[in-house]
């Protein structure tokens, strides 16, 4: 009982620090498409230096653990003489990382599509640049809505690791409260829970997503 | 009630509900030795229903199964898997083993259901896949295979046990059109060679040539049953001979 | 420019410690782990209605909650239900709990991908159903798994590093004593990446060449 009571007393400064969480997501889930979709489209359709150097960036941040990168960002950082703001810190790392999986996501996609596409864009007379972005893209990013909701999902839980630094969102609240009640128990059980409905409420979203920009005849096998 | 030896197999009315449906309602067939009996009649008739319930991949709801005058008690796994080796199937989508190369689809059944060893199984594969044509395809594995080659190995798989009878559920219906003549052509020399085999197929002219005997399905029923020339003579007034017509009809519609 | 004395007395010998016990938590924990995750797989696809149910249940649950609060759970909430581990324990078992569930979801959609017609066509040549699952689901499905499973071994090899969390001193508790006690971040967790760079590598390579090894023509390219 007493543990309900602590949880419900600590409920709004944690799902306070859900508001954290979901920037940290949101921005390196962008950062990840806006630099994700470039890189993509340089490994497939770049010269061999440029698919090189897209290769090795992805093979750094898939193989380095994010607990490791914080602190080799937080160590940079310092370095450099910026402000060493965990928030930012956390959305630069996350961020980082998420490019290198979500470009390999829109390779897969962009690979996926039928030779054809790009050669009758050329036969119509448009330069490879205009196909790629008005053929080949539209239908691959379309195709990478399932990847990209997984990419989302595994997004929220790394970004839960973020509070090594100090970052005051879910996971740092909560063991904040713990620390001072040791009701450790139910509050990360809560935590928990928190998540879960925090990874719902996006998948939702993301169906909805598909749903509407569903083409006929065009599956992604994500319902 | 005495059996009659010379028949092989008999099916005794064989029913079968499926979604509160009656699918099969007291079927009833006596295949004798070196028999070709052809099932014929629409899709959706119960035909691949009776051939699955006649080796139990479907279990019948009710009715006998006789194999060589013994009747086969058919909740006895172990029965019913020794009852299985002895009747070959051959499936209208091949369901050759993905993994497996042409010889090892033969042989896993001979190694590991008849125990042989891999060496003595690997030979037996290799002379069944020179039978149906395929000696040089041996290593190749299903995906590297055309259709017609697919149904050729599913064929001599199910040779290589040495079955007693042979079921055949529209062997050649996958097939695009080029490719069935040399799955007919195996099946036909395995009926003039005197196997015995139950084959339910759509191709009207083989039926014609080589069937002892045709059954017509509908709606889970056999409604006619004779040799080909009595139900296929003209004027005959069948709905054998109706449902050839169509059949024949639609052939030439898509030819020109 | 670089300080190579640092490097060979304290860096090195540091993490090399520190790299044993993040073997020591990440082969057995991939081992059970797998075969935990099989035997999940298994059951979800082939076991009754309610072992089914409860066994997807626990894979959406571990897949939706973040390891780190499933690590805090095992080594700081459970202690207060009466059941206490080291931080090596607590981490080992969270790692094996949380990469079943994961293991579970490619195991169970490689039992899934196998056509049914195989199924029949083994028992019509008379195979028990036991010889079917053994010589005819397993090989395929094994090879169906193999990426995906691959992939979780991968992702185990760099989520061991929160075992930090739960002050377990591996790899990355060593790098962070470290780097505390020196204030040389930047040089100690570039050697800490290149460690789990070079793990992730050689775990990357022996998992292309198993692929390549049992790789069948015109197989998996569904
Ligand atoms: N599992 C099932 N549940 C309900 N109905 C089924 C099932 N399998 C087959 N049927 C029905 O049984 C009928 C006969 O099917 P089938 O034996 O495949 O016919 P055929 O092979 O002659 O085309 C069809 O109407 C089909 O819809
Ligand atoms: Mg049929």
């Amino acid at each position: 009982m007493d543990s309900l009571i602590t949880v419900w007393n600590a409920l709004p400064f944690i799902v306070g620090g859900s508001l954290v969480t979901i920037a940290t997501v949101c921005i390196a889930l962008g950062m990840g498409l806006v630099f994700g979709v470039p890189l993509a489209v340089g490994q497939v359709y770049g010269s061999p230096v440029v698919q090189r150097l897209v290769g090795l960036y992805v093979w750094f941040f898939r193989g380095v653990p994010i607990l490791v990168l914080l602190f080799l960002f937080f160590g940079l950082f310092v370095g450099l003489g910026l402000p060493v703001e965990p928030f930012l810190v956390s959305c630069v790392v996350l961020g980082l990382t998420s490019t290198a999986y979500q470009s390999q996501i829109f390779r897969g996609a962009i690979q996926s599509l039928p030779q054809g596409q790009l050669k009758a864009a050329r036969a119509l007379g448009m330069s490879d640049g205009a196909a790629i972005r008005s053929i080949i893209l539209p239908q691959a990013l379309r195709l990478s809505i399932p990847g990209w909701a997984n990419e989302f999902s595994i997004l929220l839980k790394d970004s839960a690791i973020c509070y090594v630094l100090g970052t005051q969102e879910i996971m740092a609240r909560t063991n904040f409260v713990a620390a001072r009640t040791h009701e450790h128990l139910a509050l990360f059980a809560a935590a928990g829970l928190l998540y879960c409905l925090i990874t719902m409420v996006g998948l939702y979203l993301l169906r909805r997503l598909e749903n509407k920009t569903h083409i006929p005849g065009y599956s992604t096998g994500m319902n | 009630m005495m059996q009659n030896t010379e028949n092989v197999l008999r099916i005794h009315e064989i029913s079968k509900n499926l979604g509160g449906k009656a699918i099969l309602k007291s079927c009833s067939l006596d295949v004798a030795r070196g028999e070709l009996k052809v099932l014929i009649g629409p899709s959706g008739a119960g035909k691949s229903t009776l051939l699955q319930c006649i080796n139990c991949l479907i279990q019948p709801d009710s009715g006998e199964i006789w194999l060589n005058g013994q009747q086969l008690r058919r909740h006895d796994k172990k029965e019913l898997c020794a009852f299985r080796t002895q009747v070959g199937m051959i499936f209208q989508d091949f369901n050759l083993f993905d993994h497996l190369t042409a010889e090892a689809n033969v042989a896993v059944a001979l190694r590991k259901v008849k125990g042989m060893n891999r060496h003595d199984a690997l030979q037996r594969a290799r002379e069944e896949l020179g039978r149906v044509g395929l000696a040089r395809r041996a290593a190749l594995y299903p995906a590297q295979l055309s259709g017609g080659q697919k149904q050729r190995v599913a064929i001599a798989r199910a040779l290589a046990m040495d079955p007693t009878v042979i079921l055949l559920d529209e062997p050649t219906s996958a097939l695009d059109p080029e490719l069935v003549g040399e799955v007919l052509a195996v099946i036909r020399d395995l009926a003039r060679g005197g196997m015995t085999m139950v084959m339910a197929t759509h191709q009207m002219d083989f039926a014609r040539a080589l069937a002892t005997e045709i059954l017509f399905m509908e709606q889970g029923v056999i409604i006619e049953r004779g040799t080909p020339d009595a139900l296929l003579a003209a004027g005959a007034g069948t709905r054998t001979q109706a449902f050839f017509t169509r059949l024949q009809d639609m052939g030439d519609e898509s030819a020109s | 420019m670089i300080d190579t004395a640092f490097y060979m007395q304290e860096v090195l010998p540091a993490l090399n410690k520190g790299l044993l016990i993040s073997l020591a938590l990440i082969v057995p924990a991939g081992i059970i782990g797998f075969v935990c995750g099989v035997a999940l797989g298994v059951i979800r696809v082939f076991g009754g209605a309610l072992p089914r149910k409860l066994g997807d249940w626990y894979t959406s649950l571990i897949r939706g909650v973040p390891l780190a609060v499933q690590l805090m759970m095992v080594y700081y909430a459970l202690p207060h239900c009466g059941i206490y581990f080291d931080p090596y324990g607590a981490a080992l078992l969270s790692f094996i709990l949380c990469s079943a569930a994961y293991h579970s979801e490619y195991i169970r959609g490689a039992l899934l991908s196998i056509s049914q017609g195989q199924v029949r066509a083994a028992q019509a040549l008379g195979m028990t159903m036991a010889q079917t699952v053994l010589w005819i689901i397993v090989p395929q499905a094994a090879r169906r798994a193999l990426p995906g499973c691959g992939n979780e071994i991968i992702y185990l090899i760099k989520y061991s590093s929160l075992a930090y969390l739960v002050t377990c001193m591996e790899l990355m508790g060593e790098g962070k004593v470290l780097a505390s006690d020196t204030f040389r971040y930047m040089e100690v967790f570039l050697a800490v990446g290149a460690y789990y760079l070079a793990m992730v590598t050689v775990a990357t390579w022996i998992l292309r060449w198993l692929e390549q090894h049992y790789a069948i023509p015109g197989f998996g390219s569904r």
